[in-house]
């Protein structure tokens, strides 16, 4: 709740108190990012205990290095849902390349789509989580209820314009979860909130 | 897609920035009329509530688009028949005109299309125009593709132990400069098992009725409130340790104020102070002040160790003082209790704490026994001590008290005097008991005749003990 609205404010205190060493940011790190962050491993990794891993190595680099957090490049956020991101994908790669090796089934390129899939699986999660709540409720709507955009209108109390541009905007953020960006560019998560 | 022309940024705020801005709409091309050579060209696309100008769209204005004409389906008229017409002796009606849309219009359907919540003529029309206009046909694609992307949200509860263990392998890679002292942790981690609960219930669930049970005098009494009430009440009596701490009372300034400051009174206070029932807004301010109180003792607390340094402030009940450290644990409990309470009303699984902040809590209620027991003998409840004055210090007759289950352990109790030390060789009984099960008896959710508790020696004890542990309980 809360949490999405949060002010720069909270991220840059945040990250001054870890760096403080503070145990209680600790805790509060945790219990604003946590869900985020297992969710979207679990998203990418499809598998409890991979994602309980990959939360843990997070949390810990952010609180062994919480300088390499920058509030001026964005908000916590984003930068806790990137790193979440890198360190999944990456043992996704991992686990998929051994196992490759393994049963010798399959090709790379196998292998690559299967970390594409789950890659932008888990950056969609994201930006539908991020996107304005006008735009996640009139998908929700239409989607899920399947209702149609002048029923979606009349439920949101909005013009059927509204309706429809709400339902294109939405599904143009989602439709950036295919946009690939080079490795090691910096942390920065569906350009979202 | 970048800051600061992201569409985050243009929502909201921005009511003028409709349908452009995005990217991918070059320029707003007003849909030259005669763009579409289909049928019917000639009759549309304007009509009653047609476009009135290039943007001259205002938020509350006519739609745009046509009203889809009824086809002749819908009319109950009879199909035209083609083949078996005839010369006929009228003009045949007008075959059902297809619906012709300018482009922009059909741009700002494609979210609508794709997501198949249009009508089936404007769908058709989309098609079509898809067929003709390469800008809109990959806009399409993309929007099709993103609606593959849609999918229910998976309600995974992570595993309360998960936070521990994250939080003890950090704080072993890079040891704190500002621990949180160990009393303070079953406080810390229950606050957060109870806000895990709270993120996953739905909005309608803060409403669900709650029955909040204790034990008063000679029986139990309750108190009916909802989850929100529920919250309310935990910030209203955790506000007790945060202004023992310097923080702020979350009852300030509040119409009326409280008859005194017992945690019943401070509650029904905030609870009479607001003009609706609580809602799931209670949930933030609660959240903060547990933070902020887990933050505080950090600082004010001297160290992670268990020694109790002195100069730590008290916290007043009102009726009684406790220590914070004990405060803290008094409130892990009631967080826990109450958590039990809501995960009940609203049909959710709940587990005990860990067991070693459970050994915690009971210790706190076998310390306190002593001081319940005689205060039910000052109101007559409880039967008076075979050996009046002990010396305060010296050994007396004593219960064990022992406590199954993890968490568990044994309490010598001692029974004349809350002064007096609890003595192997004065044991006049003994009272065995599961650990939840005592703490839901310190909660008064058992009624003392029913615990279920192996016992043995001394009858009238026993029930003196067991009573005075339902009597340490309060709404």
């Amino acid at each position: 709740m809360a949490a999405k609205d949060a002010p720069p404010r909270w991220d840059r205190k945040m990250q001054q108190r870890l760096a403080r060493g503070e145990a209680a940011a600790l805790g509060e790190l945790y219990d604003r990012f946590s869900s985020l962050v297992h969710g979207l491993a679990h998203r990418v990794l499809s598998d409890e205990r991979a994602a309980d891993g990959i939360t843990r190595e997070v949390f810990v680099h952010l609180w062994e290095n919480p300088e390499s957090y920058d509030p001026k490049q964005g908000p916590l956020r984003s930068w806790v849902a990137a790193l979440t991101h890198r360190l999944a994908v990456q043992r996704l790669r991992a686990t998929e390349t051994a196992a490759l090796a393994r049963s010798g089934e399959g090709t790379s390129e196998d292998l690559e789509r299967k970390v594409r899939q789950a890659s932008v699986a888990a950056r969609a999660d994201y930006i539908v989580q991020a996107m304005p709540a006008p735009l996640r409720a009139a998908l929700e709507l239409a989607y899920f209820q399947r209702r149609d955009y002048r029923q979606t209108a009349t439920d949101l109390g909005v013009t059927e314009d509204e309706a429809r541009r709400r339902l294109r905007l939405g599904l143009q953020l989602l439709a950036t979860a295919h946009d690939t960006r080079p490795s090691g560019a910096p942390p920065e998560y569906g350009g979202a909130v | 897609m970048t800051g600061g022309t992201s569409p985050f940024d243009a929502y909201d705020d921005d009511p003028e920035d409709r349908s452009g801005g995005t990217g991918g709409d070059a320029g707003g091309d007003p849909g030259a009329p005669g763009d579409s050579g289909t049928p019917g060209g000639p009759q549309a696309p304007t009509g009653p509530t047609g476009p009135t100008g290039p943007d001259g769209d205002d938020p509350g204005g006519p739609p745009r688009i046509p009203l889809p004409r009824s086809s002749v389906e819908d009319t109950g008229l009879p199909l035209p028949h083609p083949t078996t017409a005839p010369v006929p002796p009228t003009p045949p009606p007008p075959p059902p005109a297809p619906l012709v849309l300018e482009h922009r219009v059909l741009k700002a359907l494609l979210g609508a299309w794709a997501l198949a919540a249009c009508s089936a003529e404007e769908a058709l029309a989309v098609e079509e125009h898809l067929g003709t206009c390469g800008s809109c046909a990959d806009e399409a694609r993309r929007l099709r593709e993103a609606v593959g992307l849609l999918h229910p949200a998976e309600s995974l509860d992570l595993a309360p132990s998960l936070r521990t263990q994250v939080l003890e392998t950090c704080l072993g890679r890079r040891p704190p400069r500002v621990p949180v002292p160990r009393w303070a942790a079953p406080y810390d981690a229950e606050a957060a098992r109870l806000d895990a609960l709270l993120q996953d219930i739905g909005d309608a669930d803060w409403h669900t009725p709650v029955r909040l049970r204790w034990f008063e005098g000679g029986g139990p009494v309750s108190r009916r409130t909802t989850v929100a009430g529920v919250i309310a009440h935990l910030l209203t009596v955790d506000g007790l340790v945060a202004t023992a701490l310097g923080l702020d009372d979350p009852l300030d300034g509040l119409e009326p104020h409280p008859d005194d400051g017992t945690p019943t009174a401070r509650t029904e206070a905030y609870w009479k102070a607001s003009h609706f029932p609580p809602t799931r807004a209670v949930r933030a301010p609660w959240r903060e002040q547990s933070h902020n109180i887990v933050r505080t003792t950090a600082f004010t607390g001297g160290g992670a160790d268990d020694s109790d340094t002195s100069g730590r402030p008290a916290v007043s009940y009102c009726a009684f003082e406790l220590p914070l450290r004990d405060a803290l644990l008094d409130r892990a409990f009631e967080c826990w209790i109450h958590a039990e309470d809501i995960a009940e009303a609203v049909d959710y699984p709940y587990e005990p704490p860990s067991g070693r902040h459970l050994h915690g809590m009971i210790d706190l209620a076998a310390r306190m026994l002593p001081l319940s027991l005689a205060e039910r003998r000052r109101t007559g409840l409880a039967s008076p001590p075979r050996r009046h004055l002990a010396a305060a210090g010296a050994p007396g007759r004593s219960l064990r008290l022992e406590i199954e289950g993890s968490g568990g352990g044994e309490w010598l109790i001692p029974l004349d005097s809350p002064a007096g030390v609890g003595s192997a060789a004065h044991e006049v009984a003994h009272v065995a008991l599961d650990g939840v099960e005592f703490c839901r008896l310190t909660a008064g959710h058992v009624p003392p005749q029913e615990a279920a508790a192996g016992q043995n020696g001394d009858r009238q004890a026993i029930q003196d003990v067991l009573f005075a542990a339902a009597a340490l309980s309060r709404m």
